[in-house]
């Protein structure tokens, strides 16, 4: 647990970028959150942990309203981003998502060229106004992405035959591509090895300057390594949310702390 | 006896043997069934298996060996002389089996006594009469040789069966006692049994693929025997299609070309109906409509294919058909004058089409389905919208498999004929325009075996070059449509 020490734990802003009042997740008929209050601060990254099936990745998904494409899926309760209500009836799920970039546990290139799969986001959103543009937003994306100098000479090739951990890679390019303001990862370094599990990481703290970064992962040593929040899962409720110094050394809840300490799980 | 008879009484002694080989197995081992290496059920099942296999086995052999030789033993009796002037000994052959069975027959329904049946007839003309009466098939007065020879083979067949039957009885029994003598604890029955499956699949797998060999070498062969008689050099590039029907001239003109042409046109305008109706209704099944709605929208959709293609045709010849000349016609609601009859490639083609339509969703519907959930995720996510999202990312990651189903559909047109006698005519022809009336190859090879057709002659020999056309032809297409999908499958996965 010395990792955690590596991150500066100083938080530039104390403004709040996304606010979760009383959240209920029900699928069908199973309870799967149960009332979650959460303030996320913006430039931050925020670690959600917990054992499986505990509801982080269901919360996650009730970000950027993800759990709509599931029928069986209802959300009550409040989700502002600035100040917004992103369920509110006027709010376009589809230019939310926009706002609200997300990426997934394994790693999802598009069957197209690594070009295209950068350039998708900006041109269904007609970011670019020509081609000169949006050859400088994918490469703009694939540096910030860490990935440009491993694929600008085959940017043609296809991004489904790149390596794992430069598949996620780009998937992060390619949801930086349409500036989101948050961007939400989901387990990114599950099928990863260790070295593009560095990567990814070293990655993620460099995005935290620009965007409020909201990461789901099983590894607590992840979390102590790449978060300044933590927020503890457990059974559909939010248990313990902290700076994730106090989070994994002192933790209030001793539900927290047989899960840390690996007595739960 | 009967062959049913001996059949029964094979599996008779397979039933008991299964008994009898279980009890036997179970006793050895103390009537403690974990005794055994096998289950119970396993070492009846090796006693069974011991009896059916050899004694089906030498019945098969048997039957098809019999009648071979026995009519080289017959052949034998019957002496030259007996062979008419522009006959030969197969014509001859074949009057000796005719009045074999007709005697056999004949007997059986009790108008010409067994002993009558058996020895030489003194009266020729009575004895051809008394077949006559029994309603047996006999043309003329037979001659002293074929009928001596007509009753030899009747002893030989009734010998060779009685044999057959004891042979067939011996080996079962002598599988009975081979079986249970094997029946003992540690006689690794299952693994007897486990090889019997393994026949069995692998027999039912070689019936069909010997199956489809036959029919193809025998379109094989007489393809090239009409090569033989028509000039291959007609066949492929003469622009007439012109069976003349007295046949005996040699002035038929017997061209592919236009019967391909039609083919194609006809299949083209049913594509052009089912592709893109058949892929949207797909689109909607999968991606937007409703768990309720797909259950019960998917199978209506099926019944389409279900409808048998003769009704299709019918639909062609009076409802369609009607409908677009009433609209193109002669006095039709665009006032033009373009098509004269129903009968037409639109109307078969458009017709065609419908029939298609479920071929494609069907299958496009079940493509599209296995397009994995994270793709959708990933386009969602980016804030793209559903039609966005199917346009720019599940189409092109189905799209391999769209397009097998589309070769599949089309091989499938290509090989319709119901449809198009009824809805295109039989005129063939080489135009280009849609509503006229055209045919197509399948619907040639009909009318080229319909009515009396000597088989020996080019016009109605042409059905097998033609039919070996179509399937090189739907051959080609499915070939191309599994490497299509072969290829581009493993890319998305």
């Amino acid at each position: 647990m010395n990792d955690m020490r590596q991150v500066e734990r100083t938080v530039d802003t104390g403004q709040h970028k996304i606010t979760a009042k009383n959240v209920q997740v029900h699928y069908g008929d199973t309870h799967a959150i149960k009332d979650v209050n959460v303030n996320i601060e913006d430039k931050t990254v925020t670690a959600f942990i917990g054992p499986s099936g505990c509801g982080k990745s269901t919360f996650l998904r009730c970000i950027n309203r993800m759990n709509d494409t599931i029928d069986i899926c209802r959300v009550t309760g409040d989700i502002l981003i600035d100040g917004e209500d992103i369920y509110d009836k006027k709010v376009d799920p589809v230019q939310l998502r926009a706002k609200v970039g997300m990426v997934f546990q394994k790693p999802n290139p598009f069957p197209k060229s690594i070009y295209d799969n950068i350039a998708y986001g900006p041109r269904i959103h007609g970011l670019a106004r020509n081609k000169a543009e949006l050859d400088e937003i994918v490469e703009k994306s694939l540096r910030r992405g860490a990935i440009w100098d491993e694929v600008k000479d085959r940017l043609h090739a296809p991004g489904t035959g790149l390596s794992g951990g430069q598949q996620q890679r780009l998937c992060i390019a390619r949801a930086v591509a349409t500036e989101p303001e948050v961007l939400l990862m989901d387990e990114p370094c599950s099928a990863l090895d260790p070295i593009a599990t560095a990567q990814v990481e070293e990655l993620i703290d460099e995005l935290r300057r620009n965007y409020s970064v909201v990461i789901v992962t099983h590894s607590m040593q992840q979390a102590a390594r790449v978060s300044q929040k933590t927020a503890f899962f457990h059974l559909g409720n939010l248990v313990e949310y902290g700076e994730t110094g106090q989070i994994f050394t002192n933790p209030n809840d001793p539900r927290t702390e047989s899960y840390i300490t690996g007595r739960i799980g | 006896m009967p062959l049913a008879w001996l059949v029964i009484i094979v599996l008779a002694i397979a039933t008991a043997g299964y008994v009898v080989g279980r009890s036997r197995a179970l006793s050895a081992a103390g009537g403690n069934a974990r005794g055994l290496h096998s289950l119970p059920v396993y070492y009846g099942a090796n006693v069974a298996l011991k009896i059916i296999v050899p004694a089906f086995g030498i019945m098969i052999l048997w039957l098809l060996a019999q009648p071979w030789v026995i009519e080289r033993s017959v052949a034998t009796i019957i002496p030259d002389s007996a062979v008419a002037e522009g006959s030969n000994r197969g014509l001859v052959m074949a009057e000796v089996r005719r009045t074999a069975s007709g005697i056999v027959n004949a007997v059986a329904s009790g108008e010409m006594s067994r002993d009558v049946a058996e020895e030489q007839p003194g009266d020729l003309e009575e004895f051809t009469q008394r077949l006559k009466d029994a309603g047996q098939v006999v043309t003329s007065t037979l001659s002293a040789p074929v009928v001596a020879a007509a009753q030899r083979y009747n002893v030989l067949s009734a010998t060779g069966a009685l044999y057959m039957a004891g042979l067939v009885v011996l080996a079962s029994l002598a599988g009975l006692v081979f079986g249970i003598s094997e029946s003992r604890p540690d006689f690794r029955a299952r693994n007897v049994v486990e090889q019997g499956v393994r026949a069995l699949l692998i027999g039912a797998a070689s019936i069909a693929i010997l199956t489809t060999l036959g029919i193809v070498l025998s379109l094989v062969f007489n393809t090239i025997e009409f090569f033989r008689l028509y000039p291959a050099s007609h066949y492929f590039f003469s622009l007439e299609w012109a069976p003349s029907f007295s046949g005996r001239g040699g002035s038929s003109e017997l061209g592919v070309l236009p019967l391909l042409w039609g083919t194609f046109y006809i299949s083209i305008v049913a594509l052009i109906v089912a592709v893109p109706i058949g892929l949207f209704a797909a689109i909607y099944l999968s991606e937007y409509a409703s768990h309720r709605t797909r259950a019960f929208a998917k199978p209506l959709l099926e019944v389409l294919a279900g409808i048998p293609t003769i009704v299709y045709g019918l639909f062609a010849l009076l409802t369609v058909g009607p409908l677009l000349v009433s609209v193109f016609g002669d006095g039709g609601l665009l006032g033009v004058d373009w098509q004269g009859g129903g009968r037409a490639v639109i109307t078969a083609g458009g017709v065609m089409g419908i029939m298609l339509i479920p071929f494609v969703s069907s299958l496009s519907d079940d493509i599209i389905n296995a397009v994995p959930q994270a793709m959708r995720d990933g386009s969602y996510g980016l804030g793209a919208t559903k039609s966005e999202t199917i346009r720019q990312v599940v189409l092109p990651a189905a799209l391999p498999g769209i397009v097998g189903a589309v070769l599949l559909a089309a091989s499938r047109a290509i090989g319709e004929t119901m449809i198009v006698v009824l809805g295109a005519g039989a005129a063939a022809r080489l135009s280009l325009n849609p509503f006229e009336a055209m045919t197509t190859v399948t619907a040639k090879i009909v009318s080229q075996l319909t009515g009396d057709s000597d088989f020996a002659s080019p016009e109605a020999l042409v059905a097998f070059a033609l039919g070996m056309t179509l399937f090189i032809l739907t051959l080609g297409l499915n070939v191309v449509a599994l490497y299509i999908v072969r290829t581009y499958r493993e890319q998305y996965d």
